[in-house]
């Protein structure tokens, strides 16, 4: 994962509640082995409008996103992370995101900023002609315009984000405590601790 | 701080607590400074979807499986759902480049780390939330994943099972654990009898309409009430499975001796002294007396109706009795804009009767509905009946290999096939278009899945999300109906 301190750019004025991740990503786009290119696929059914905001000359390219509440709902795929990320999107700001995208959009070096609603409404008249400036250090949003938004964010999360820490490696590091789990699981709780028969 | 396994009763008094919170301090690998804790996983499942990135990252950094033997392999969301293997039992190819190249990839890498792979033409074959339960993998007060958001359905026998990205799958592969700060809790407590004729299926949209898609966000449910009690392990696989669509990433029914009857005797179900001390734990594991959660929210299901879906979110539930809602109707600005567009979508008019829209296609299946009880359910509505001339295209999709031989065996088949509809293999199906059963654009599907997103079961495919019954119901009548009427 690369480090993120600061996003700076222009911002989707988007704004739409409840955008599930068939919307950001549509299954047909899932059958690929690999985490690259499917920017192409983010937000298809939206883009088949030519006006649409994701294509037009004066947004396209933004690494910030301004959406409305719950936004990522839906399915666990990582891929509507994966997405956003190959179409530039580094940063998305709503009132409340699903656990599960929000999950994997940190994973992916993608940062979700909570945001009252009262915020992003501010936030998405100044994005339809200024740039948005997130600083994670600081935990602000601000505007060219003199509004800022102080944001909440997991100290863990935001200590990998900043470092660009792979957590695989971290947790590996813990593989005594995990270790000393499992010994007192099969003691305790054998019929969980047991497994099922392995392939050869 | 609660010892990680500690429950015998001879112990210190605690305070009360809750079922989650006894499934995850039983759970505890270790605490952090800021309460995220590194939780043990005690089963995963994996897919072909989301699986390929995460043992290709694994192969790159040069990891391993920690613990092949507490994960399972089952391919199910590209399989197509007609034959697998021809005469002379060889695998009829499947024509989507991607979805095979991607099955290829599961197939190949379970045996490459050692994990026990349920493969296409497998008897065992199915959708993993349904193989799950079903081989007594999933298991009461374990700790369940899966790379898919529905794993919530695994939390109608009592486990704490949650849908996770392919990174976190790629974790659990490597540690077996996740790292997890605890969720809130809630208690969505269902008073009052479900009236004749009222499945799981319409109490769980019933109770998404309520809440609403973002309601349970951040919060894991538990669903308690005599209601719940009196449902069928199968009736709590298809509630819980649907907690994620009212936001909870996972959603608990206590487990009790309907769920210690439905465990025992499963193929990986524990035997002997095993069982004996599963079944002591199992039943400590209920919400102590006193307890108390976050949020309670009470629903009274007394007087519901059977439930149908009218927009393109789950949240959009009206009874088969209602009408559509005009958007004006909705005191949030964002969600009239909303109802707007989904109207448009889903080509309906406010105040258009539920009951008389037309319905060209039905789809039966899905990890939501698709096992045995589910299967009975709509063909009882169907014996002796045939699709209306309107009604396109009909399937049946059984939830797994098993579920299927049960219904041929009860000759539940032949009333799909004398009904007009087709008989599948077991699989995804059309429940979200990664596969050939799709949705034609502006047709209408009756559908016992759990999502009516926007193309969810293909491109401009209109969804009413239904129960088993309901969908029979509609195939029936030729257009959405309520199934009471019929019985």
């Amino acid at each position: 994962m690369q480090p993120v301190t600061t996003i700076e750019g222009r911002a989707y004025p988007f704004g739409q509640k409840n955008v599930d991740t068939d919307v950001i990503i549509a299954s047909h786009w899932l059958k690929t082995i690999t985490r690259e290119g499917l920017g192409r696929g983010a937000f298809e059914t939206l883009r088949a409008d030519p006006d649409n905001l994701f294509d037009s000359a004066e947004f396209a390219g933004s690494p910030i996103l301004l959406a409305g509440d719950n936004f990522g709902c839906g399915s666990s795929r990582e891929h509507a992370a994966w997405a956003l990320l190959d179409l530039g999107i580094r940063a998305v700001i709503a009132p409340s995101f699903s656990d599960i995208f929000s999950g994997n959009a940190f994973k992916n070096g993608i940062l979700t900023v909570v945001l009252p609603q009262a915020a992003i409404d501010r936030l998405i008249e100044v994005a339809k002609t200024q740039p948005i400036h997130i600083d994670l250090d600081s935990q602000t949003v601000t505007t060219p315009f003199q509004d800022r938004y102080a944001f909440d964010i997991d100290p863990f999360r935001k200590q990998c984000l900043l470092g660009g820490l792979d957590e695989v490696g971290l947790t590996l590091a813990r593989s005594d405590a995990i270790s000393g789990f499992e010994a007192r699981n099969s003691v305790e709780r054998p019929f969980l601790a047991q497994g099922v028969p392995v392939s050869a | 701080m609660q010892r990680a396994g500690a429950y015998s009763k001879a112990m210190t008094p605690q305070p009360p607590r809750t079922l989650y919170q006894k499934i995850w301090d039983a759970h505890v690998v270790e605490r952090r400074d800021d309460d995220t804790c590194l939780i043990y996983i005690d089963r995963h499942l994996v897919h072909e979807v989301t699986s390929p990135q995460a043992f290709e990252a694994l192969r790159l950094a040069g990891r391993r499986v920690r613990r092949p033997d507490l994960t399972l392999a089952v391919p199910d969301h590209n399989l197509p759902t007609t034959a697998r293997r021809d005469a002379h039992g060889q695998r009829i190819a499947i024509a989507d480049a991607q979805s095979a190249q991607q099955l290829a990839a599961l197939e190949a890498n379970a045996p490459a780390f050692g994990i026990r792979y349920i493969g296409d033409a497998d008897r065992e074959q199915g959708i993993v939330h349904v193989v799950g339960p079903e081989q007594g993998f999933s298991l009461p007060g374990a700790t369940i994943v899966c790379g898919d958001s529905h794993t919530a359905c695994h939390g109608g026998l009592g486990a704490l099972a949650f849908g996770i990205g392919t990174s976190e799958v790629e974790h659990v592969l490597a540690t077996q654990t996740l790292l997890l700060k605890q969720s809130k809790s809630m208690e969505v407590r269902i008073v009052g009898d479900l009236p004749p004729g009222v499945s799981a299926k319409d109490l769980v949209l019933h109770i998404t309409g309520v809440l609403g898609a973002a309601g349970g966000s951040g919060y894991v449910i538990e669903y308690t009430g005599a209601a719940i009690r009196a449902l069928s392990v199968e009736a709590r696989l298809t509630v819980s499975n649907m907690a994620i669509e009212h936001g909870a990433r996972a959603g608990l029914i206590a487990p009790d001796d309907t769920t210690f009857a439905y465990v025992k005797g499963r193929p990986y179900a524990p035997t002997g002294a095993a069982w004996d001390q599963a079944l002591a734990w199992w039943r400590s594991l209920a919400t102590d007396p006193g307890a108390t959660y976050d949020k309670v929210v009470v629903i009274d299901v007394a007087d519901i109706a059977p439930s149908v879906t009218w927009g393109t979110s789950p949240e959009d539930v009206v009874p088969i009795t209602g009408v559509v809602p005009a958007p004006a109707s909705f005191a949030d600005a964002s969600k009239r804009d909303a109802a707007a567009k989904s109207l448009a979508y889903m080509g309906l008019e406010p105040g258009q009767r539920l009951d008389a829209v037309p319905i060209q296609n039905v789809f039966i299946g899905s990890c939501t509905n698709s096992r045995i009880e589910d299967l009975r359910a709509a063909a009882a509505v169907l014996r002796g009946r045939h699709k209306a001339p309107g009604v396109k295209w009909a399937i049946v999709v059984p939830g797994s290999g098993l579920v299927k031989a049960q219904a041929e065996a009860e000759g539940l088949d032949d009333v799909f096939v004398a009904a007009g509809f087709e008989w599948r293999e077991p699989g995804c199906s059309a429940c979200l278009g990664m596969n050939p059963d799709k949705v034609p654009p502006g047709e209408r599907c009756a559908s016992t899945s759990n999502r009516n997103f926007v193309g969810r079961q293909g491109p401009g495919a209109r969804t009413h999300l239904v129960s088993p019954a309901m969908a029979a119901a509609a195939a029936v009548a030729g257009h959405l109906t309520d199934v009471r009427t019929l019985v």
